[in-house]
């Protein structure tokens, strides 16, 4: 019941002093709600691109384009070779004549081009599409089937993806770099924010500590007031983020210039994605409130 | 039965000022002493020991049975909660009124609401301002502020009221008035009561145990003393 009582009481005295000081508490709202817009920003983007990538390297296809001569025996040879390699978790057959269909339907001017050509003097080859266990080890079981007989090339995306991959990741990197040091800013501006309420209720702190309040029941306003201002510094972001998402993904239609790159559907994305955002300004709040407790609350 | 002891005292600060040099000292239960001296003779040093804002730098300061200096520092609430306090400055705060600033002690260590009530009457009652209990601190007389902060010391019935110069602010009469209040809390309350203070006509005319320091040495104790003696 006393645990009760006291926790309303700091509830309560921390509202009143948010609204007491409210030019300083409007100030450090504001604030939190900056760093947590680019933070929410940073924090979808950063997913999104975690998705797409993820998305790409499981896309990811050996290729194996055989002799056009190769006769259909030969052909067999060739899959169970590949099937007997360790990393190769599934592979398709594609005939030539297969191929060009597919390739017809995807866009109007290989239909054109394609069907001048009769089966006979088609350019195109049989292939094998060859999905691996472990995309790390893809060079290696590329090269094991380019050793093979009557494989002609094969083709895994070298290069451009692994840049595409790599580009991603250090983007992801910088992003949360620069989350990590919003984050450290906004601590810092609560630690102010906090530290000039303390020095406000400065007489009030001393008479409390006078008549036998325990510690805990003098800090705990202040921690919840950092809390506070948390909360309310993250409602704009996502309100923000989550109609901004919602507009953006419609206006995109669901992708980034090309169907490869695929946005996270928004439901329950954002929702989740708030709850992070308000997770993080609730905890920010409380970690800066605390520090300033810690050091400019000397008891 | 003694409600203070104290064992060879001595306090330095760390600008290495000796505030107290080996005192030695018992204050009897329902006492009502004064600690008298000149400036830097030590008397706020030797209060601020008893309520532990100040540590001894050797020896012991018992207060009721607890030993003050081995009080760590997140446990001395439990000190200040069988002790009242009043300082020279009254320390009221002024956006809460007299009712609100008496009951904001027990608030703050979690009383009930229907007992706070009751016991913030009865101690504004005992300093005789039942009837300004919705007046604002700013809106009365130094006398009357100084009762309002005597009654939050004494609204959780303290064994020990300690006062550091609560006359200092005042004229002769209204510290008399001040004077007359703690007087009663210290007879019908039986509340120990150590005062502070360098005003000689207030020792003089209340004929009560007087201890004098001179220097941060005891000088004096006297039963019924007198400022001079």
């Amino acid at each position: 019941m006393k645990v009760f009582r006291m926790l309303g009481r700091s509830i309560r005295d921390a509202f009143k002093s948010v609204i007491r000081n409210f030019s300083l508490s409007l100030a450090s709202i504001s604030c939190i709600t900056i760093t947590l817009i680019i933070v929410s920003i940073a924090l979808i983007a950063s997913f999104n691109v975690e998705n797409f990538t993820t998305a790409i390297e499981r896309d990811m296809t050996i290729v194996v384009f055989l002799d056009s001569d190769a006769t259909e025996k030969e052909i067999e040879q060739v899959e169970f070779d590949i099937k007997a390699i360790e990393n190769v978790e599934k592979y398709t057959f594609q005939t030539k004549k297969e191929v060009k269909e597919r390739m017809q339907k995807e866009s109007e001017v290989f239909n054109t081009v394609l069907s001048s050509w009769e089966d006979e003097e088609s350019p195109l080859k049989d292939t094998f599409q060859v999905k691996v266990k472990d995309i790390e080890k893809i060079k290696a079981t590329a090269d094991e089937i380019k050793s093979l007989e009557n494989v002609s090339v094969v083709r895994y995306g070298e290069g451009m993806v692994d840049k595409m991959v790599t580009a991603f990741s250090s983007i992801e990197k910088v992003t949360y770099g620069v989350v990590i040091a919003l984050v450290v800013v906004t601590v810092f501006l609560i630690i102010n924010t906090i530290k000039l309420t303390i020095s406000a209720r400065r007489k009030e702190i001393g008479i409390m500590r006078l008549v036998g309040a325990s510690n805990i029941t003098i800090k705990l306003p202040f921690i919840i007031e950092g809390m506070i201002l948390g909360l309310m510094g993250s409602i704009i972001p996502i309100v923000l983020t989550t109609y901004g998402y919602l507009v953006f993904y419609k206006h995109f239609d669901g992708h980034l210039y090309s169907k490869l790159i695929q946005l996270i559907t928004p439901e329950p994305f954002i929702y989740q994605a708030s709850l992070i955002v308000l997770g993080i300004g609730i905890l920010v709040g409380m970690i800066g409130s605390a520090s300033a407790v810690r050091r400019y609350l000397k008891i | 039965m003694d409600l203070i002891r104290i064992k060879n005292v001595e306090k330095k600060y760390k600008n290495g000022v000796t505030a107290i040099y080996d005192l030695n000292l018992a204050i009897e239960k329902g006492s009502f002493v004064f600690v008298i001296g000149g400036s830097g003779s030590g008397k706020s040093t030797l209060i601020k020991m008893l309520y532990r804002e100040e540590k001894p730098t050797k020896g012991q300061v018992i207060v009721g049975g607890l030993d003050v200096a081995k009080i760590k520092n997140h446990k001395v609430y439990k000190l200040r909660r069988k002790l009242g306090i009043v300082f020279q400055d009254y320390r009221l705060l002024p956006k809460l009124t007299v009712y609100e600033n008496v009951a904001f002690a027990l608030e703050c260590i979690g009383e009930k609401k229907d007992v706070i009530r009751v016991k913030v009457l009865k101690a504004l009652e005992d300093v005789g301002l039942k009837n300004k209990v919705h007046e604002y601190p700013d809106n009365l007389s130094g006398g009357e502020q100084q009762r309002v902060a005597i009654a939050r010391a004494i609204v959780n019935d303290p064994k020990l009221l300690l006062c550091d110069e609560p006359t200092g602010n005042l004229d002769p009469e209204k510290s008399m008035e001040i004077m007359k209040v703690l007087e009663s809390i210290n007879e019908n309350r039986g509340t120990t009561i150590i005062m502070a203070t360098h005003d000689k006509e207030i020792v003089d005319q209340m004929k009560k145990q007087v201890i004098t320091l001179k220097d941060g040495h005891l000088v004096k104790f006297k039963q019924k003393g007198t400022y001079a003696e």
